[in-house]
């Protein structure tokens, strides 16, 4: 079993918490993200142009690349957090340019050297598949692909072609942080989707309060939180970890709770 | 391999039909756009199959922008650049006149075409990014024609720069959004107009500005654009009975230049130049992604990018706000890699230069996209025998450059 397979196994849905590599104090962000109880990490690899995010990940990006980080800081990040935290999976979530630009061989042999478990690339469709995805898949890198309000029934076997760790629900139609999604649209597309996969199904995109987060754990099998954490780590900079520590501890009461 | 072997029978029939150009090109795009961008293809091909999509279309070219726009034999600037060219050197040279459109560029040709899909395709909302304005003014004019709202996205630097295209817009009733991420230029309304348009794919057009984007973009704005290619070669023909040595135009993302060069690929005799802009230098900052780049991915294509080694996106520099963008169509990476068209670069001084010297000799004032083709003619010219001949895209007017040429001249107006 794999370690993103595990995360989705227990008996609680998973929560799964996003974070930007390079902003603030990330090592510390991380561990606290695990501290508070966070299933699945989700790393996200900073852009210049981040064409999906809403303000708060765009301003992370711009923080991160004005401090200098690089990609290789970005693996080193990821491969210290390896180290500390033998059982937690790390996702690699970020845009096509850096994740190709060395070539997609290059990214999923230091993906496999720095134990990342899988990668979302927002703007590689499967139509563009080539460009990373077999790469990914003979290193054993879970390619994790998302769907989203748009993805009608006669596209879903195109997505979920070579889509393996889970299938990740973009559940609005628009970018991170803003808007949120209506649950009973939420809970209509996770049935859909769940008729056509058995890959775990993850919702994300404008989740912000546990009992936002609770309401998808009901229906979904994960939760993806976001632009919450990163406003945090832009609220209280370096010593972002207490917060966000907290705040993860709640979410994850909640989901705890949501299906008890 | 052979050369033959890497030589295709025809320049003229890329895309593929995943939408690349060799390497180039392809749909990189979130998911949420991928449905529509898929649509929009299906209903491309079928207004492609559409006499009545194509009537339409050459009707409104030729009564509401003027087309077919004249050929015209620039004589004082040929003889100007002949004083200093050696002995029997100096092509003749043309222009084409696409700066006499209504709204005074070729961008109103693509527009015209990619309003007339949005409401086939039922959307009722347009948007669109702008560099020097002229992308949005035409925007804002087709809309304004067709009764829809219009939302131009528009970096906060090229809001200060091209004023005189701001105020235009908004007469003609759209709405200005500025942009300030980033360096507040093309790249960065580009990024904006992406995100509004994955927040209302629902009933939203994005009406791209340039021969770049996802697939189907860069092909349908540049069959849009080849009218440009189409009526100058017949107009060649016609008028002296045979075709140009060589094509010269400059580019941004490379709309004009596809438009003029794309009739003209299979024209063996015809060299092509395409002329980036070169900025301050390309040791210093520029906008030259050919020269400068390297092959990456960004705004749904892959294609050659101004970057760092990590793939981070690198601004741009030019004194011209619509050649100011670090990237460039996927055809024209493939054209360059392929060696069908020769690709230069020309800098803000040279272009200025260009500018006064086309005001001078045939009372014309270009815009500065255009004044960077002229400045490449000039070179060209002297190099080329007297009975040679040049053609070059006038592919827009100048009276929204009048402020930054003060400016750069010294000058308070
Ligand atoms: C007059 C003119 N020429 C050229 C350009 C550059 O675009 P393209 O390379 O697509 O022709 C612009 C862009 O705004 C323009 O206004």
């Amino acid at each position: 079993m794999t370690r993103l397979s595990a995360a989705f196994n227990k008996p609680h849905p998973a929560l799964v918490t996003f974070i930007t590599a390079g902003d603030g104090n990330t090592a510390a962000n991380l561990d606290a993200l695990v501290a508070g109880g966070a299933d699945v990490i989700e790393l996200g690899m900073p852009f210049t142009d981040p064409m999906a995010d809403g303000p708060a990940i765009q301003e992370a990006n711009i923080r991160s690349l004005n401090a200098g980080t690089t990609t290789s800081d970005i693996f080193a990040i990821a491969a210290a957090f390896r180290s500390r935290h033998p059982d937690t999976p790390l996702v690699l979530m970020g845009y096509a340019n850096p994740m190709t630009i060395r070539g997609g061989d290059w990214f999923a042999s230091e993906c496999n050297k720095a134990g990342v478990d899988g990668v979302i690339c927002v703007d590689i469709p499967p139509e563009e598949d080539p460009e990373l995805g077999p790469w990914l898949r003979s290193a054993g890198i879970d390619l994790i692909r998302l769907a989203t309000p748009t993805t009608d029934e006669a596209r879903m076997p195109t997505v979920l072609n070579g889509a393996s760790g889970f299938l990740y629900y973009v559940s609005v139609a628009g970018i991170t942080g803003l808007q949120q999604a209506a649950q009973t649209s939420i809970d209509e597309a996770v049935a859909r989707l769940k008729a056509h996969t058995d890959l775990p199904v993850a919702v994300g995109f404008g989740v912000r309060t546990p009992e936002q987060a609770a309401n998808i754990a009901r229906v979904a099998d994960g939760v993806v939180v976001g632009s919450a954490i990163v406003e945090l780590v832009a609220e209280h900079g370096m010593n972002a970890a207490g917060p966000v520590r907290e705040y993860v501890a709640s979410l994850k009461a909640a989901i705890q709770s949501a299906r008890s | 391999m052979t050369k033959a072997e890497l030589t295709p029978n025809s320049f003229r029939n890329q895309p593929d039909e995943r939408g690349h150009f060799g390497q180039f090109g392809g749909r990189y795009v979130a998911e949420t756009l991928m449905p529509l961008v898929l649509d929009l293809e299906r209903e491309y091909r079928a207004a492609k199959q559409d006499p009545a999509f194509k009537a339409q279309f050459d009707d409104l070219l030729e009564h509401y922008v003027g087309r077919p726009s004249p050929l015209y034999y620039a004589e004082r600037l040929t003889e100007e650049v002949r004083k200093d060219a050696p002995a029997g050197k100096g092509a003749q040279i043309w222009f084409k006149r696409d700066e006499l459109n209504h709204t005074g560029a070729h961008k109103i040709n693509n527009c015209i075409g990619q309003i007339l899909l949005a409401m086939r395709m039922g959307k009722t909302r347009i948007i669109a990014e702008t560099g020097a304005g002229q992308h949005g003014v035409a925007t804002a004019t087709v809309c304004a024609r067709f009764g829809l709202p219009c939302f131009i996205y528009m970096g906060a630097k090229d809001i200060d720069r091209q004023q005189p295209n701001v105020f235009r817009m908004r007469l003609l009733g759209a709405e200005v959004i500025p942009v300030t991420s980033g360096a507040g230029t093309l790249k960065d309304a580009m990024n904006e107009g992406l995100r509004d348009w994955v927040a209302n794919v629902h009933d939203t057009f994005y009406i791209i500005g340039t021969a770049a984007g996802p697939h189907p973009y860069p092909e349908l704005v540049r069959d849009f654009q080849s009218v440009i290619g189409t009526e100058a070669r017949a107009q060649m023909l016609s008028r002296i009975n045979r075709l140009p040595d060589l094509l010269v135009a400059a580019i941004g993302g490379g709309s004009n230049a596809i438009g003029l060069f794309h009739p003209f690929l299979d024209d063996k005799d015809v060299a092509m130049l395409g002329i980036e802009a070169a900025g301050h230098g390309l040791e210093k900052e520029h906008a030259a992604s050919l020269a400068g780049g390297r092959p990456g991915i960004l705004h749904g294509n892959k294609t050659y990018l101004l970057q760092d080694e990590d793939g981070q996106i690198a601004e741009a520099h030019s004194i011209s706000a619509g050649l100011d963008y670090p990237g460039i169509g996927p055809e024209h990476s493939w054209l360059k890699e392929i060696g069908r068209v020769r690709y230069d670069n020309v800098t803000d001084v040279e272009a200025l230069a260009a500018f006064q010297l086309l005001c001078r000799t045939e009372g014309i004032i270009p815009a500065l996209e255009p004044a960077h083709a002229i400045a490449a003619v000039e070179r060209e010219a002297k190099k080329m025998d007297r009975d040679q001949i040049i053609l070059a895209n006038l592919c827009g007017r100048g009276d929204k450059d009048i402020f930054t040429v003060a400016e750069a001249l010294g000058t308070k107006i």
